[in-house]
């Protein structure tokens, strides 16, 4: 956040501003050049239609690219949460037992309702973090087995279900011009939630607590309320992670969140949000959403063994998180 | 200046044992343990009509914490050091494998490969935070997925799986009725942990690095090879805890240990060991792990669902972390 001071500087340096463009928001670039580079390849393999593919792709991202952004706002703001995924859950359990009666009008306006309380229960956790001041990773630890205990209570097997037009959502696209709903859902909430935000002061808030608390504290932001915020923020996505679990997979699964916290994680990472807080957006972050999500179906689609899917995962978050660390090491020196 | 001189005297006796309790959170927790054994002593009598307290549900006690015990052993470690190891319930669980696919060609060979599974995990873990600064919690989530996604891949494979009879000897016999092989087992270790913390330079290394890692490291101590020490010494207890677990249950099976990852760390937490690093001990590790393991008793005598039980754990971690930070907040 420094630049910003020192531009009369750089303008004296004579750097171009798109030099400074890329230098800023060169993560991002990047991890979006990755997503577009694995496209031939994905293609060579696949023997289906181009537009089935994306659709499928874009149904598959669905949750996580949720998970990542309410994980990447959270990180932004200095701390990480460990129960996105069980929220989801819990949001997925709810709308499946409650909606499989509903009407499609019903359902939205339901679905009003369960973000209502997706926004705070985040905001539950992230009151007691800056009540209790114990740190984010002990207190989200906590709230993943309640909110976990909680699904399995609304809902201890597999069921429930929502409208067929609810669940084409997330499943269709924009009036069979093969332009996928659940890309739109993605950067609808980018535009509507998070851009607003990003530019006014609650969004500057959030950068300054996450770089440096002390400082913020000093210069008049009242940290407990940001953080606070950047958690009702976070829920606000979470809780559309919820409700894309349920519209995708059309039920209810008590654990069909639990991949998600380690994902959104690993999304946060390698599109370019420092885990100390302060730097990166939410568009990287997507990107990065789409680049974990492809690379499972790459897998699959090369007959590897699922499992493996695993294994490629977790080497890919430690090898991301390592280069991204090497990186910065080498700026700073 | 008006007060009476024994009220002074009796207020600054009152603070001092309350410096003396937050000193010592084991006096604490010993009291909170004792509580919980009456009490579901009172559930058990008026559910079944027989008393808890009995010698023989007191051994069984000790038999079925000693695996959380051990793992709860590494977990202390890693945290002292302002880390968290999210590895270990896989960790343990790749080693009880390892030990059964092994356990055919001999009783050393079994618990070689166990424990070897153990250390090396441990070591990656080590080598990624110690080394490469990747933060703990992802590089051990990054290893737990990765031995995860490995286990279920060659678990699907059929291999003959014996356990050696050590193993199961030190995982579920008693000696003389009431004493459990795995708690000599436990006792041993945990003296050498409780005197190693204390009295060696290396334990003395691992709370500095937890407490300021810049000021250790400015006072000469290698941090990394501290940092992969401990997470190597991590995946060796988780190891140990995964083989008591196989020599118990006598059938390794994908989800072992994955209860005792969130009960691993909930141990710690509920014995004083501080999150961020450099204050806690063993001592209050163990009280920790058989308040977890009575009150797991409590909820079973309950007939606790477990939702309920899930919500009771988090909400436990949550509140006691919260009353800790209070109380040396105070001090």
């Amino acid at each position: 956040m420094s630049t910003a001071s020192a531009a009369p500087t750089l303008e004296f340096r004579g750097a171009a501003p798109w030099r400074r463009a890329i230098r800023q928001h060169g993560w991002t670039i990047a991890v979006w050049l990755i997503l577009i580079a694995m496209v031939p390849y994905w293609r060579s393999l696949s023997q289906q239609d181009f537009k089935f593919d994306i659709q499928a792709l874009a149904i598959d991202a669905l949750p996580l690219c949720f998970a990542a952004m309410a994980q990447a706002v959270i990180v932004i703001s200095g701390g990480i949460d460990l129960s996105i995924g069980s929220l989801m859950g819990v949001i997925n359990v709810l709308s499946a037992r409650e909606m499989v009666d509903m009407g499609f009008r019903q359902a939205i306006a339901f679905s009003f309702l369960v973000l209502l309380l997706a926004v705070l229960a985040s905001g539950f956790t992230g009151l007691i973090i800056t009540l209790t001041r114990i740190p984010d990773i002990v207190v989200t630890l906590g709230m993943l087995f309640v909110w976990q205990g909680v699904a399995l209570w609304i809902m201890e097997i597999p069921g429930g279900g929502v409208p067929l037009q609810y669940s084409d959502l997330a499943i269709g696209d924009v009036g069979s011009t093969g332009i996928p709903n659940a890309a739109v859902a993605v950067f609808a909430a980018l535009l509507i939630v998070w851009v607003p935000l990003r530019w006014l002061r609650p969004g500057l808030a959030l950068y300054a607590v996450g770089s440096n608390r002390n400082s913020a504290y000093l210069s008049g932001i009242n940290v407990a309320r940001t953080r606070v915020g950047a958690y009702m923020l976070a829920g606000v996505f979470t809780g559309l992670g919820g409700l894309a679990l349920s519209a995708s997979s059309a039920i209810g699964d008590p654990n069909s969140g639990a991949t998600y916290t380690l994902n959104s994680v690993a999304a946060v990472v390698l599109g370019g949000v420092s885990l100390l807080g302060g730097v990166g957006g939410l568009i990287g972050v997507i990107a990065a959403a789409y680049v974990l999500t492809l690379s499972k179906i790459i897998l699959l689609l090369r007959g590897t063994d699922p499992n493996y899917a695993n294994v490629y995962q977790g080497a890919l978050i430690i090898l991301v998180v390592v280069i991204g660390g090497l990186l910065t090491r080498k700026t700073r020196s | 200046m008006t007060a009476a001189p024994e009220a002074i005297e009796r207020e600054s006796r009152l603070r001092a044992t309350q410096r003396f309790l937050v000193d010592n959170p084991v006096v604490v927790l010993i009291g909170i343990l004792v509580l919980l054994f009456v009490l579901t002593d009172l559930v058990n009598r008026n559910e079944a009509g027989e008393p808890f307290v009995t010698w023989n549900q007191l051994s069984t006690t000790f038999l079925v914490a000693a695996p959380l015990g051990m793992i709860a052993a590494g977990q202390t470690l890693v945290m002292l050091t302002g880390g968290v190891d999210l590895s270990v319930a896989f960790t343990a669980t790749a080693a009880a494998f390892a030990t059964s696919w092994q356990g055919g060609d001999g009783t050393v060979q079994g618990i070689a490969a166990g424990l070897a599974v153990g250390l090396g995990i441990g070591l990656a873990n080590g080598i990624g935070v110690g080394v490469f600064r990747v933060n703990p919690l992802i590089m051990t989530l990054g290893t737990s997925s990765i031995t995860f996604g490995l286990l279920s891949i060659y678990a699907g494979r059929s291999f003959e799986k014996v356990i050696p009879d050590l193993v199961s000897t030190l995982g579920s016999d008693r000696f003389f009725d009431y004493l459990p092989a795995n708690l000599i087992l436990w006792a041993a270790l945990a003296a050498v942990l409780i005197l190693g913390l204390r009295y060696t330079g290396y334990g003395r290394m691992l709370y500095a690095v937890g407490d300021n890692e810049v000021a250790a490291r400015l006072a000469g101590v290698r941090v990394w090879q501290v940092l992969v020490a401990v997470y190597a010494l991590c995946g060796l207890f988780s190891a140990i805890g995964g083989l008591l677990l196989v020599g118990f249950t006598n059938n390794p099976d994908l989800g072992l240990a994955s209860p005792y990852l969130l009960q691993s760390v909930a141990a710690v937490v509920i014995g004083g060991t501080s999150i961020f690093g450099g204050w806690g001990s063993y001592s209050g590790t163990i009280v920790g792990v058989l308040i977890l393991t009575v009150l797991g008793s409590l909820l079973t005598l309950l007939d606790a669902a477990e939702w309920q039980r899930q919500v009771i754990y988090g909400s436990i971690i949550i509140v006691l972390t919260a009353i800790y930070a209070r109380v040396s907040g105070s001090e």
